[in-house]
């Protein structure tokens, strides 16, 4: 069969249709819970359903990808799913384009995300929401997709604002504990505040072009149209792209919006994996590199991102040292190595960030899903002390794990080197010295937080009370993403080591027009030797330390317990937004907010104002009707004088 | 010039009556100054050529009706409270100014008019003989509506003023 | 001075005037009822004059028919104020205020 352009459309819609039919089977189930509770969740069903569709459309896209690497001009374009706004001042709609960038992070997502939704076969196996969880999750991925694939931004936003929403769902799944709850809450708030930035970056874009200058083309928003017309978003670019990235720092937790994201692991492990480490956080890098020619012609910006970047990876990373959650520590590590991602778009080097995506998808999926089947192992337990020994228990999801750890440690030849390894040398190579040395000193902190994990989780002698067998469904995506974890860094070997960095050739136009970066073999292979070894050295240090004694830090914290305490409590960041923001505005909507304008001014003057009014004017009126006969006639006399006068005069 | 005197005589009392009856306290007293007034009505009717008229006056309205009133205020044992009035209330207030506007307004336009003399009429003008013709024949169908007005009327107020049988 | 008809007309307009001035001041209902009276005397007055004026005899007969029906409504509304006086022992306007609201 031909390849049709038109098959691209029907990739979101596939796991849109899966939605659609597991939330009927959802309603269905919970309707009858209701009333007789006779309907089982039909788990067989509804998994199968929920994995055929994000299958299907995987197949789909591996297939596009084939045909694409065959077409010129680099991109499959199709025509418009759905018209949807055509103004005489904005154009419009809901198409979909298939480059090289938005074909990597297609695949990533249904590929990364069918690998997830078999595993929540097993993960999810008797829970009361079952289909409901299949349900969000395939919605998610239709909302993911439109983003990835969206021809103009305003697709993208709907994907956005569509994978906040599942986001809070899945996070708030288990809605009946209420702390559970208010995490989703918190999440979509704080991705809320993001999106309004984003949006004033979107009325800045379409403020730009308003005024016509650029001819009768109103498809403003078109990311082709925008880059035709880039020279006239010029003189605003700084604003736009500083509203854009905050945006970018709600949904992808940087500094100061990433609060939510530690938050979010109170939802169920699959969605930790896919939705926290795999694909919505990277929403936000896709997006600037997507619009990378804009944020191009303002360097402040730039400069802003990449020390964002920078500080979110230190201080993430500070903090996972501490943390005895297991889910808690990948979500901060995910914090850490989002800030990397930010910190390569920040020197000018896309395809280097979107690089680490993929890798990161591959590592950070595999290590949520070996947590998840940590956690189910030892009876939904969570706190690593009370783990330990897993390695003989579990061993495939501790090789697993093991495998993803010396990934994401950054040691070669395992994927995670080389992607964070192109992003050192990006930063060093555009001067950024002193980022350089900071950001080397944060990749060590990695290798030595995630080994300290590995060693609470899996080493020495199981400190718990009973190990469960992990299912075959849940072992097999972890395998995979494991081996992806091992091998996929080969599609990104640097020339400097003789391979051709595919990646970064398939992704190159990102950065066309752009000057090259200039850097010295020599001083490349040395850096890279550098990095490795300070990764396996500190990787080895944590091992040893870890597995010798696992309170080998007590006495530190005890001498430097401030400090400790302060990154145990995630230098209160929480508690200072509580302060600054939140209770203020709390106090502020009840005595001001509440009491005054709703209390007194709406119900007082709206609602009690008319019916006093009324009351007031009735009160007054009543009085015509005294029944005083004396009263009546000297009103009619009032009467009788008015029409004399008319007619006497 | 006697005609004058006489209006102004017959006017003069009854307008002194009317004013009376309005505001005695007693209300025999009021009742018995309405019949003088009415009295005083018929001379002026004489007056303007109506005997026929002062006739019924009298017999009707003086005779008749104020006899009733009269009748009536005596079976009522009015106590002294039902007749004291001492509370200021707004349609008393009004009353004054309200009847004093439409009396004004009156005159004010009458004045207007000019002199109007009486025309010379027939000396039989108000005669029985003549109302007789018109309201026999003219007016002969409201005549029988009247009677048996006065026959409902008649029947009515037996009805309502009976004593309840027990 | 002549009398003319003007005269017998403010002559009357004066009555009606201060028959209306009782009707709305006084609390006995008797003496409204009288009031009344009042009024509808001065009325015949303005209806004789008149006939005199344009000698025409008909507004004599208008002035039988006033007094008529002016007996008759008398007589029902005493019989009135008897059932009233019955009922409550009182002919006070300001007490009878039942249908006041």
């Amino acid at each position: 069969m031909e390849f049709n352009a038109q098959f691209i459309n029907l990739i979101p819609l596939l796991p849109l249709a899966g939605a659609v039919v597991n939330g009927a089977v959802a309603l269905k189930v919970s309707r009858s819970r209701l009333h007789d509770n006779t309907i089982k969740c039909p788990e067989n069903f509804s998994a199968f359903v929920g994995c055929l569709f994000p299958i299907l459309s995987f197949l789909l896209t591996a297939w596009a990808f084939l045909n694409l690497r065959d077409i010129p001009e680099g991109k499959i374009a199709t025509d418009a799913v759905l018209p949807w706004l055509s103004t005489p001042l904005l154009n419009v709609s809901f198409g979909f384009l298939f480059d090289h960038l938005s074909s990597v992070m297609t695949l990533v997502v249904t590929g990364v995300g069918s690998l997830i939704h078999i595993y929540s076969r097993g993960y999810m196996h008797d829970d009361e929401g079952f289909s409901r969880f299949f349900a969000y999750l395939n919605f998610f991925l239709f909302f993911m997709l439109l983003l990835v694939l969206g021809d103009n931004l305003l697709v993208l936003f709907v994907g956005w604002e569509g994978v906040g929403l599942c986001s809070y769902l899945l996070i708030g799944f288990w809605f009946t504990d209420i702390a559970k709850a208010q995490c989703g809450k918190k999440a979509f708030v704080a991705n809320r505040v993001g999106d309004f930035g984003f949006l004033i970056g979107l009325f800045l874009i379409i403020f730009t072009f308003i005024s016509g200058a650029q001819g009768t083309d109103l498809r403003f928003l078109n990311y082709d149209f925008l880059n035709a017309h880039k020279d006239l978003l010029a003189p605003l670019a700084t604003a736009i792209t500083l509203c854009l990235f905050v945006g970018a720092t709600g949904k992808s937790a940087q500094i100061p919006l990433y609060v939510w994201l530690p938050d979010a692991m109170a939802g169920p492990t699959p969605v930790s994996a896919l939705i926290h480490a795999a694909t919505m956080v990277t929403a936000g890098v896709y997006m600037v590199a997507r619009l990378f020619f804009v944020f191009a012609m303002a360097p402040i910006t730039l400069h802003v991102i990449a020390t964002i970047g920078l500080i979110t990876a230190i201080v993430a990373a500070l903090i996972a040292i501490t943390q005895y959650d297991i889910k808690k520590v990948l979500a901060y590590s995910t914090v850490s190595q989002l800030g990397y991602m930010f910190l390569a778009l920040g020197v000018g080097a896309p395809q280097a960030a979107i690089f680490h995506v993929v890798t990161h998808a591959f590592f950070k999926a595999c290590l949520f899903l070996g947590s998840g089947s940590v956690i189910y192992a030892c009876h939904h337990e969570q706190d690593i002390r009370h783990m330990g020994g897993l390695l003989k228990k579990i061993p495939l999801t501790g090789i697993t794990f093991l495998v993803s750890t010396i990934a994401i440690a950054g040691i070669p030849p395992f994927a995670g080197f080389f992607s964070k390894d192109e992003i050192l040398w990006h930063v060093y190579a555009s001067g950024y010295k002193t980022y350089y040395v900071l950001a080397l000193l944060a990749a060590g902190l990695t290798a030595f937080y995630m080994f300290r994990l590995f060693a609470y989780t899996f080493l020495g002698k199981f400190r718990g009370h009973e190990v469960h067998h992990v299912p075959f469904a849940m072992n097999l995506p972890v395998g995979i993403l494991g081996v992806l974890a091992v091998v996929g860094g080969l599609m990104g070997i640097p020339e400097v080591l003789g391979g051709h960095n595919h990646f970064h050739h398939w992704l190159h136009e990102l950065t066309a027009g752009l000057p090259a970066l200039e850097g010295d073999h020599h001083t490349e292979l040395m850096l890279m030797g550098v990095s490795a070894a300070w990764a396996l050295l500190l990787s080895l240090t944590s091992l040893a330390l870890y597995s010798r004694n696992l309170n080998w830090t007590k006495n530190i914290k005890i001498k430097l317990n401030p400090i400790y305490q302060l990154m145990n409590n995630k230098f209160y960041v929480d508690e200072i937004y509580n302060a600054l923001i939140i209770q203020p505005i709390k106090s502020i909507s009840d005595a001001v907010l509440w009491k005054v304008a709703d209390v007194k001014l709406v119900d007082g003057i709206l609602v009690h104002g008319w019916a006093n009014l009324s009351r007031f004017m009735a009160m007054v009126v009543v009085r015509v009707h005294s029944g005083l006969t004396s009263q009546y006639a000297a009103i009619i006399i009032i009467g009788l004088l008015a029409m004399l006068y008319v007619v006497v005069r | 010039m006697g005609e004058t005197i006489l209006f102004y005589i017959f006017g003069g009392l009854a307008l002194l009556m009317v004013f009376l009856t309005v505001v005695q306290k007693n209300p025999v007293a009021s009742a018995l100054c309405l019949v003088l007034a009415l009295f005083n009505l018929a001379g002026l009717y004489v007056l303007l050529m109506a005997p026929f008229v002062a006739v019924m006056q009298v017999l009707v309205y003086a005779g008749a009706i104020m006899v009733l009133f009269i009748f009536v205020i005596m079976l009522l044992k009015l106590r002294d409270q039902d007749l004291i009035d001492d509370q200021v209330t707004l349609p008393k207030l009004i009353s004054l100014p309200l009847a004093a506007l439409f009396i004004y307004i009156l005159v004010k336009k009458f004045l207007t008019l000019g002199p109007l003399a009486f025309p010379p009429v027939d000396a039989n003008f108000g005669a029985p003989k003549e109302v007789a013709g018109v309201l026999f024949s003219k007016y002969l169908i409201p005549f029988e509506i009247t009677s048996i007005l006065l026959l409902v009327a008649i029947i009515g107020v037996v009805l309502l003023a009976k004593k309840e049988s027990r | 001075m002549e009398i003319t008809v003007v005269h017998y007309l403010i002559l009357s307009a004066a009555m009606f005037g201060l028959g209306l001035w009782g009707v709305v001041l006084r609390k006995n209902l008797l003496i409204v009822f009288m009031c009344i009276e009042i009024m509808l005397n001065a009325a015949n007055l303005t209806f004789v004059a008149l006939a005199r004026y344009f000698g025409k005899v008909e507004a004599h007969v208008v002035v039988f028919f006033v007094m008529a029906v002016a007996a008759a409504e008398a007589a029902v509304g005493l019989a009135i104020v008897i059932m009233m006086y019955r009922n409550r022992q009182t002919i006070r306007t300001d007490e009878w205020k039942i249908m006041g609201g």
